[in-house]
C-alpha cells in the first residue's frame, strides 16, 4: 500500500462488474493520467462491498465518502470537483428521504451489520497479500502454529460455538475432532466452494473479495486435523473466484506461508484448486469428493462419513467457505468474543444474500438472532415499489417460505427449522404481494427436478411426480386431493432420499401448503390465480374507457395480437395472446389489466381441443 | 491435438474434469467429440464409458457442436422473480433460436443455467466468462449487438 493523498476503493465484486465497474475504473485511470494526478490517487479494486442494488459503488478515503450508481460519465466530475477542489459530489450520494448521506458509515444498509467473515470484503485489494497482512492477516495462523497444539486449536473452535455455514449447521469442531482422532497418515482438508443455492452468493464474494482469509482458515483447520494437503472445490461458473484463490496460493508460497515448515514449525501444507462443471448436487460433501476424484458427482450413503473415509478413502473434513472465513478472527479476537454474539445455540454472525423484491439487494452480515423484520426492513430497506411484504424463502430450494407472522422470529438454526424453513447457505429471497406461492413452489420444484442426480428413486421419481401435480394445478387442471397427495409424496421423498438435496427438496412445497393453503385451494377449486401470475389462470384485457388509442401496446406486442385504432381503441385477441405482459408495462395510462381466471374464449377453445385430442399437452 | 492437451495434465483420473474443460474451451465449436473421448480414455487408461458418464453428468459440457459465444441465462428463482422469462423471450426473438440451439451464423448458442451467484443484480446472464446484470430487453439488444460487431 503506497501512501497517496486519496484512496479510491472501487467495488469490483461480480455484481458491480456486471453493472459496469471496470469501465469506470478504466475511465479513472485515463482522467487521472490526463490531469497528472496518478501519483496522488490510489485506485484500489476491492471485493464486494455489499449493496449490489446501488452498483457500481465506490468509497473514497480519507473521508469515507460513498458514491452509488456511478457511470463512466460521472468520473470527470468526481476528479474535478472531489479530488481537485475537495467538494464531494452530492448528486452521487445516497438519498434517504430528504437527507443526503455522504459517509459510508451512515448508510442505513450498514447500520445493523457486524462484519466478521466479510471484514475485508470491499475494504482491501483482494489481489494484494500485503494488504491482507496489514489488516492482521496470517496472525491467527502464526498464533495457532506457534502457541497451540492441534487439540488446542480445536478447543478454540469448540469454545467459539462455530457451526457449519453451508447449510446443515453441524458443529465445526466435531468434524475436526473426528478427523484429528484418526490414526491415518494421510488426511485431507477440503473447502466447499460449490455454492449452488439460487439466491446465495456469499461464497463467491468471499472467495473473490478476501481469498487469503479463506486460505488462512483452511490452513488452521489443516493443522488442527493433521492434514498437509488441501483442496478448494469451486464451481466453474465462478472464474474470478478460481483465479483469485490460485493467485492467493501462489502469493502465500512465495513468502513461505505455503510449503514446508511454515512459520518455522513442522507444519507443511499444499493447497490446490479443483473446479466443478455445473452440477448443483456437488455441494453435497460425498458428491463433491467424487467429483474431485474425477467421477460423476453422485452422492453416496453416509456412513461412512468423509471423516472416516473421504477423499481417496482417507479421513477428510469438508468445510464451507464462510466457515473458514470466520476462523482467523475467532483466533485473533478470541472464542469468547465470537460466542458473545448470537443466540444460545447459534453463535457469531451469518452472511445473508438479500434478493428479490427488496430495496437493498446485496450481501449483509448480521449477528445470529436478529429478527427477519430487522433484516428485511432495516438492513434491506423494505419492499420496493410500494408493495407489501408477502413471504420470504430462506435457504434456497432446500428451505421453506415464511410469512408476515414470522417477521419477529429470531434468525438462528433452530428457530427457522421449527417453522419449516432452514438457514441453508443464507439465501434470502423476499417476495411481495404480487407473487403466487403455488407458482413459486412449482419453480423451486422444477429446479430440484433438473438438478436431481438421478441416483435414488425417491428423489428422481418423487420430485417429478410432485412437479407434475404442481404443473397440473397451475394450469387449471388441479383435482381434489392434489394437496394431500403433494404432502404425502413430499414426506416420502424427505424420508427416503439418499442425500440432502432430495431430503430437503419438498420443503418449499410443504411450507407453502402449510402457510398458503388457500392459494392452492383457489387454483384447484376456482381455476383462478388470485395474484394473476399463473398464465393459464389469468388473462390481460384493455379497459376501453381508459385506453387513449396510442397504439404503443400494439407496437410492443411480440405476437401482434393487439389491434385497433385511435377511435376504436385497442383490443387483445385472447386466443393468440402469449401473456408476456409487455402491453401492460408500456401502457402510458395503465389501461391494461391483469384479470384472474381464464378468458371465456380461451376456455372454450381448450375444451374443444381436449375433446379432439386427450393427449394434447 | 487432444494428445497435446492431455499431456498438460498428469495422467490421473482426478484431472479428468480439467482435461474436459480444456478440450471444450480450446475447440472452436466448444464441444467434446467422440474422438476426444477416446483420446482422453486412452490417456487416463479408463474405459470411454467412464469419460462419457462424467461428460454427460455435468451441465457445462456439450457433446454436440456449439457457437462461438455461449450465452448462459440464469433461470433461478431470484432472476425469475425479476423477470428473466421476458429476457429469455427477447433473446429467442433476437437470435432466432430456441433454448439449446445455435444461431445459423455460428455466433451464439443460447443456454439456460442454474444460479450464477450475482442475484443482487438479477436478471443475469453470462456470455463466455463475462457476467451481465440488471438486464432489460433494451440492454440485451445492445449486448448482443456488441458481440455481433466484434466478430
Amino acid at each position: 500500500m503506497s501512501l497517496k493523498r486519496i484512496d479510491l476503493l472501487i467495488c469490483c465484486g461480480s455484481g458491480c462488474v456486471s453493472a459496469g465497474a471496470l469501465k469506470i475504473k478504466e475511465r479513472f485511470h485515463t482522467v487521472l493520467t490526463e490531469k497528472g494526478l496518478q501519483t496522488e490517487v490510489n485506485i484500489i479494486e476491492t471485493g464486494c462491498m455489499g449493496p449490489c442494488d446501488y452498483g457500481p459503488v465506490m468509497v473514497i478515503y480519507p473521508e469515507g465518502i460513498f458514491y452509488k450508481t456511478v457511470t463512466p460519465e460521472d468520473v470527470d466530475e468526481i476528479v474535478e470537483e472531489h479530488f481537485i477542489k475537495g467538494r464531494p459530489v452530492s448528486r452521487l450520494m445516497l438519498k434517504d428521504e430528504d437527507k443526503t448521506i455522504a459517509s459510508q458509515k451512515e448508510v442505513p444498509f450498514y447500520q445493523k451489520q457486524v462484519k466478521v467473515a466479510l471484514a475485508n470484503c470491499g475494504y482491501i485489494d483482494p489481489e494484494s497479500l500485503d494488504e491482507y497482512i496489514a489488516t492482521g492477516g496470517y496472525e491467527a495462523l502464526g498464533m495457532a502454529l506457534t502457541q497451540m497444539n492441534p487439540q488446542g486449536a480445536i478447543d478454540v473452535v469448540k469454545a467459539s460455538g462455530l457451526r457449519g455455514r453451508g447449510g446443515g449447521g453441524f458443529p465445526t469442531h466435531i468434524k475436526w475432532q473426528m478427523v484429528h482422532d484418526r490414526k491415518e497418515d494421510e488426511k485431507y482438508i477440503i473447502c466447499n466452494g460449490d455454492e449452488g443455492d439460487p439466491g446465495a452468493f456469499m461464497d463467491r464474494s468471499l472467495l473473490e473479495g478476501d481469498p487469503h482469509r479463506i486460505l488462512e482458515g483452511m490452513m488452521i483447520a489443516a493443522y488442527a486435523i493433521g492434514a498437509s494437503q488441501g483442496f478448494f472445490y469451486i464451481r466453474a461458473e465462478y472464474p474470478l473466484a478460481i483465479k483469485r484463490i490460485r493467485q492467493a496460493i501462489e502469493q502465500a508460497r512465495e513468502i513461505g506461508l505455503m510449503g514446508k515448515n511454515i512459520f518455522g514449525t513442522d507444519f507443511c501444507f499444499e493447497a490446490e484448486v479443483r473446479t466443478g462443471a455445473g452440477a448443483f448436487v456437488c455441494g453435497e460433501e460425498t458428491a463433491l469428493i467424487h467429483s474431485i476424484e474425477g467421477n460423476r458427482g453422485n452422492p453416496t450413503p453416509k456412513p461412512p462419513y468423509p471423516a472416516v473415509s473421504g477423499l481417496w478413502g482417507k479421513p477428510s473434513v469438508v468445510n464451507n467457505v464462510e466457515t473458514f472465513a470466520n476462523i482467523p478472527t475467532i483466533f485473533v479476537k478470541g472464542a469468547e468474543w465470537f460466542a458473545s454474539m448470537g443466540t444460545a445455540t447459534s453463535k457469531g454472525t451469518k452472511v445473508f444474500a438479500l434478493t428479490g423484491d427488496i430495496k437493498n439487494t446485496g450481501l449483509v452480515e448480521v449477528p445470529m438472532g436478529i429478527t427477519l423484520r430487522e433484516m428485511i426492513f432495516d438492513v434491506g430497506g423494505g419492499m420496493v415499489g410500494g408493495h407489501k411484504f408477502k413471504a420470504v424463502q430462506l435457504g434456497g430450494p432446500s428451505g421453506g417460505c415464511l410469512t408476515v407472522e414470522h417477521l419477529d422470529v429470531p434468525v438462528d438454526y433452530e428457530s427457522l427449522k421449527e417453522r419449516g424453513a432452514m438457514m441453508g447457505s443464507g439465501g434470502v429471497i423476499v417476495m411481495n404481494d404480487s407473487n403466487c406461492m403455488v407458482n413459486v413452489a412449482k419453480f423451486f420444484m422444477e429446479f430440484c427436478v433438473e438438478e436431481s442426480c438421478g441416483k435414488c428413486s425417491p428423489c428422481r421419481i418423487g420430485l417429478k411426480q410432485m412437479y407434475d401435480i404442481l404443473d397440473r394445478i397451475t394450469s387449471g387442471n388441479g383435482k381434489e386431493g392434489d394437496i394431500e397427495e403433494l404432502q404425502r409424496l413430499g414426506e416420502s421423498v424427505n424420508k427416503l432420499s439418499l442425500c440432502g438435496l432430495g431430503q430437503s427438496a419438498p420443503n418449499p412445497v410443504l411450507s407453502t401448503i402449510r402457510y398458503f393453503r388457500d392459494e392452492y385451494e383457489s387454483h384447484i377449486r376456482d381455476h383462478s390465480c388470485g395474484n394473476k401470475v399463473c398464465l393459464d389462470l389469468m388473462h390481460f384485457d384493455i379497459d376501453k374507457s381508459r385506453c387513449i388509442g396510442c397504439s404503443l401496446c400494439a407496437r410492443k406486442c411480440p405476437v401482434n395480437c393487439i389491434t385497433g385504432s385511435r377511435e376504436e381503441k385497442y383490443t387483445i385477441h385472447q386466443l393468440d395472446c402469449i401473456k408476456c405482459g409487455n402491453c401492460q408495462d408500456v401502457c402510458p395510462v395503465k389501461a391494461v389489466d391483469r384479470i384472474p381466471g381464464t378468458h371465456p374464449e380461451v376456455k372454450e377453445q381448450r375444451a374443444k381441443q381436449q375433446a379432439h385430442n386427450s393427449h394434447d399437452d | 491435438m487432444y494428445k497435446e492437451i492431455c499431456s498438460k495434465y498428469a495422467p490421473t483420473k482426478d484431472n479428468l474434469i480439467y482435461i474436459l474443460h480444456d478440450i471444450q474451451d480450446t475447440h472452436p465449436q466448444h464441444y467434446i467429440s467422440e474422438e476426444a473421448v477416446d483420446a482422453v480414455a486412452k490417456y487416463l487408461n479408463v474405459p470411454p464409458n467412464h469419460i462419457y458418464g462424467v461428460l454427460t453428468f455435468y451441465t457445462m459440457y456439450s457433446t454436440s457442436p456449439r457457437g462461438k459465444n455461449i450465452i448462459r441465462l440464469c433461470e433461478s428463482p431470484p432472476c425469475y422473480i425479476k423477470g428473466s422469462e421476458n429476457i429469455l423471450r427477447k433473446m429467442k426473438v433476437l437470435l432466432g433460436v430456441e433454448t439449446g440451439e445455435t444461431t445459423k451464423d455460428g455466433l451464439f448458442t443460447l443456454e439456460l443455467c442454474a444460479c450464477l451467484g450475482v442475484c443482487g443484480n438479477a436478471p443475469v446472464m453470462m456470455i463466455n466468462e463475462d457476467v451481465y446484470g440488471d438486464l432489460t430487453e433494451e440492454k440485451v439488444e445492445e449486448i448482443i449487438d456488441k458481440y455481433r460487431r466484434a466478430k
